[in-house]
């Protein structure tokens, strides 16, 4: 970007840096914000400073030593990796089949994925409600499990089939020339060359379950199957006459790290231009 | 090793278009053939029939005897080299070469012995532990190259393996193919849509057209004697002029004079009852600059003036363009060429005549020049069938 002009200027790179830094810290002030509150103690919560006056890790230990916020933790964890899982799997599948094969009815199933991915979240939470409640399956894992797959599929088979139309047809043809099965040919020079997209598919899905309010307030009652974005909402501190912004702040920077771990690990997957080299001179 | 046999294989896509239809092949054990043909008529769809990439409709294929139509690709065994390589990206030179061996669960050593081997003939030993990625086009070529022989299949299939390589490359690969297959003596399938490669590179050439196979032949029978005026058009380069004439007492009349055909001519074309509109075509390397002839030799044959257009020197012999006082020949093969070869160099597209002289020659552009050519060496074709009406082969 910077080379459009032609040499690069001290002036250009100053103009880039203050632009780049406006960026950063617009996106960055409320959380560094939850940070700094999460970090205060409670008499100083609401003194307006950035810096924390007095610093104590009280707040984390408070949330903690509440079962409510470890068990809704594990409640997330164990949703997100299991709805990612399965959604990817899936969704992997579909995406393959939506690159190479030309079945019947494969623009009726893009359309209809296409139109579930748009379908408002908050219109079916009453039918879901009444659904799980017959089913048994309100307040339970399978509860949320189910429709977060159902909204993360459609992103899945999404992000997935552009991956897959990006690896050259002729490479499967020609392990197949090489004297490979159809399960060979997918399972050592498919799924190595689609593993990028399949990590980055699941890092979008992992968010997109990991973040989810509206389901999880609404499809859970206890905290056997609530998870953390709802479990905040019905924080109270350690004691019921304490202001709770220091312990949700806490709570809020916790829930994020998986997050960052997540995306951390898996980015080393994704090197870009893995199948460059596969054909043409 | 073995031999293909392609029994009237027809091939119709499941859109309806007819790609190949009624192809007849027989590939002897270790021969290397070539099918060529301008784009789109049906090579790739011929030679992925025979890898079994592509059902066979109608026909058989047999491989060493045996009928194929039904195999799957891997049980065939035959390699393939595609237009693009088709390398794994993920994997080492060696992985790749290793691959249809650790699939066929080849112990190490073998496998270790045999990539070694076929990287030695490539020369490709000190970049065995690289990524295609890493590698130019034409170290990428052979890569696929040695993946196809590491495994001695019983055939080499090609899909215009070259043609991703620029010219003097393509040129040193072109020499290092044949004389691989030479050495290891496997049948072959190369499919090209370029005439050179398939002159110098095969045993037999199959000129194709539309789905339908117009002629097959060694290269130079296919040069001499062309079944018709497609084959005639399309081998050979400068491509053959092809100018209107007339039949008339024996006589030949058309923009280059008033042509006496020699006897053997006449009777050929009595026997093939041919009309009396038709195409005559010469060949640029059996024009002559007369000036470097003696009498007797100028009497043998027939003379054109004209003004040269334009004056190519090669070096070793020059090119010298005319311009005919002629409608253009025009039919449907010759417009098909046309369009295939880009025009330029299909004198039909207009009335052009290229003509082939020795390098002494004193020509000039702009000036006049009169060249010699033998009227024996001279082919008549039917305009309305194509048929080469002097086709004295069998
Ligand atoms: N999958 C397909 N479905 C329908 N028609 C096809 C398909 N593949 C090829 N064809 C048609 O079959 C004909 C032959 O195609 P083919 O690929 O064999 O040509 P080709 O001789 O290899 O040409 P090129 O030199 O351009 O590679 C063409 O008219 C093409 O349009
Ligand atoms: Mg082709």
């Amino acid at each position: 970007m910077a080379i459009i002009g032609g040499t690069e200027t001290t002036g250009r790179k100053v103009r880039w840096a203050l632009l780049d830094v406006v960026v950063v810290v617009y996106a960055l002030v409320p959380v560094l914000w939850i940070v700094s509150l999460s970090f205060k103690t409670t008499d100083t919560l609401t003194d307006g400073n950035f810096i924390p006056r007095k610093w104590t890790l009280d707040n984390y230990r408070t949330i903690f030593t509440t079962t409510e916020f470890v068990r809704a933790l594990g409640n997330s964890i164990g949703i997100a990796l299991i709805s990612t899982a399965i959604a990817v799997v899936l969704g992997t599948m579909a995406a393959y089949a939506i690159a190479r094969l030309d079945f019947p009815g494969k623009r009726a199933l893009i359309g209809v994925s296409l139109l579930i991915a748009m379908f408002p979240q908050v219109s079916l939470v009453s039918p879901l409600f009444e659904t799980e409640r017959t089913l048994g399956l309100f307040n339970t894992w399978p509860g949320l499990i189910l429709p977060y797959i159902t909204f993360a599929l459609p992103l899945s088979i999404y992000t997935l089939s552009a991956f897959f139309r990006e690896i050259p047809w002729e490479l499967e043809k020609a392990a197949k020339m090489d004297g490979a099965t159809p399960g060979q040919a997918f399972r050592r020079v498919i799924a190595p060359l689609a593993a990028p997209g399949v990590f980055t598919t699941a890092i979008l899905v992992f968010i997109f379950c990991w973040n989810d309010f509206v389901f999880a307030i609404s499809l859970t009652s206890t905290s056997a199957s609530r998870t953390v974005p709802a479990a905040l909402s019905f924080f109270t501190g350690s004691s019921q006459f304490e202001d709770p912004a220091g312990s949700i702040s806490a709570a809020a920077v916790v829930i994020t790290v998986p997050i960052i771990v997540f995306v951390l690990f898996f980015q080393r997957r994704i090197v870009a231009g893995l199948t460059s080299g596969a054909v043409k001179g | 090793m073995a031999d293909i046999v392609l029994d009237k294989v027809s091939k119709r896509y499941p859109d309806g278009a007819l790609a190949v239809s009624d192809v007849d092949i027989e590939i002897a054990d270790g021969e290397f053939i070539i099918l060529v043909g301008p784009s789109g008529c049906g090579k790739s769809t011929t030679l992925n029939m025979i890898a079994g990439l592509e059902d066979i409709t109608a026909g058989e294929l047999r491989i060493g005897g045996a009928r194929m139509n039904e195999r799957a690709p891997k049980d065939r065994d035959i390699a393939m080299v595609f237009q693009s390589y088709a390398l794994y990206p993920h994997m080492t030179v060696r992985e790749n070469m290793a691959f249809p061996l650790r699939l066929a669960k080849v112990d190490n050593a073998t496998v270790e012995r045999k990539v070694n081997e076929a990287a030695k003939i490539l020369d490709l030993t000190q970049h065995l532990d690289r990524k295609p990625a890493n590698l130019s086009g034409g170290q990428r070529q052979r890569v696929a190259m040695g993946r196809a022989i590491v495994r001695n299949p019983k055939a080499f299939l090609m899909d215009e393996p070259l043609s991703n390589l620029d010219a003097k490359l393509r040129v040193q690969m072109r020499t290092s193919v044949s004389r691989l297959q030479k050495q290891l003596g496997t049948t072959t399938v190369y499919v090209t849509h370029d005439q050179t490669e398939a002159m110098t590179l095969g045993d037999r050439v199959v000129v194709m057209r539309g789905g339908v196979v117009q002629q097959i032949g060694a290269p130079q029978y296919l040069y001499d004697h062309p079944a018709n005026l497609f084959v005639a058009g399309f081998i050979g380069s400068p491509a053959m002029n092809f100018v209107p004439a007339t039949v008339e007492e024996g006589r030949l009349r058309c923009a280059l004079g008033d042509l006496t055909l020699p006897d053997a001519t006449r009777r050929r074309l009595e026997a093939a009852d041919a009309p009396r509109e038709v195409i005559m075509g010469v060949r640029p390397e059996h024009f002559e600059d007369a000036a470097l002839l003696d009498e007797a030799a100028r009497s043998r044959g027939a003379l054109f003036s004209g003004q040269v257009d334009v004056l190519e020197s090669m070096g070793s012999d020059k090119y010298a363009y005319f311009t005919l006082a002629a409608e253009r020949a025009s039919t449907a093969e010759l417009e098909e060429l046309a369009a295939d070869a880009g025009t330029a160099d299909v004198p039909s597209a207009g009335s052009q005549l290229i003509t082939r002289i020795s390098a002494a020659s004193a020509a000039r552009e702009g000036e006049k020049l009169q060249v010699w050519f033998d009227v024996a060496n001279a082919q008549v074709f039917d305009p309305a069938s194509g048929r080469n009406l002097t086709f004295s082969g069998d």
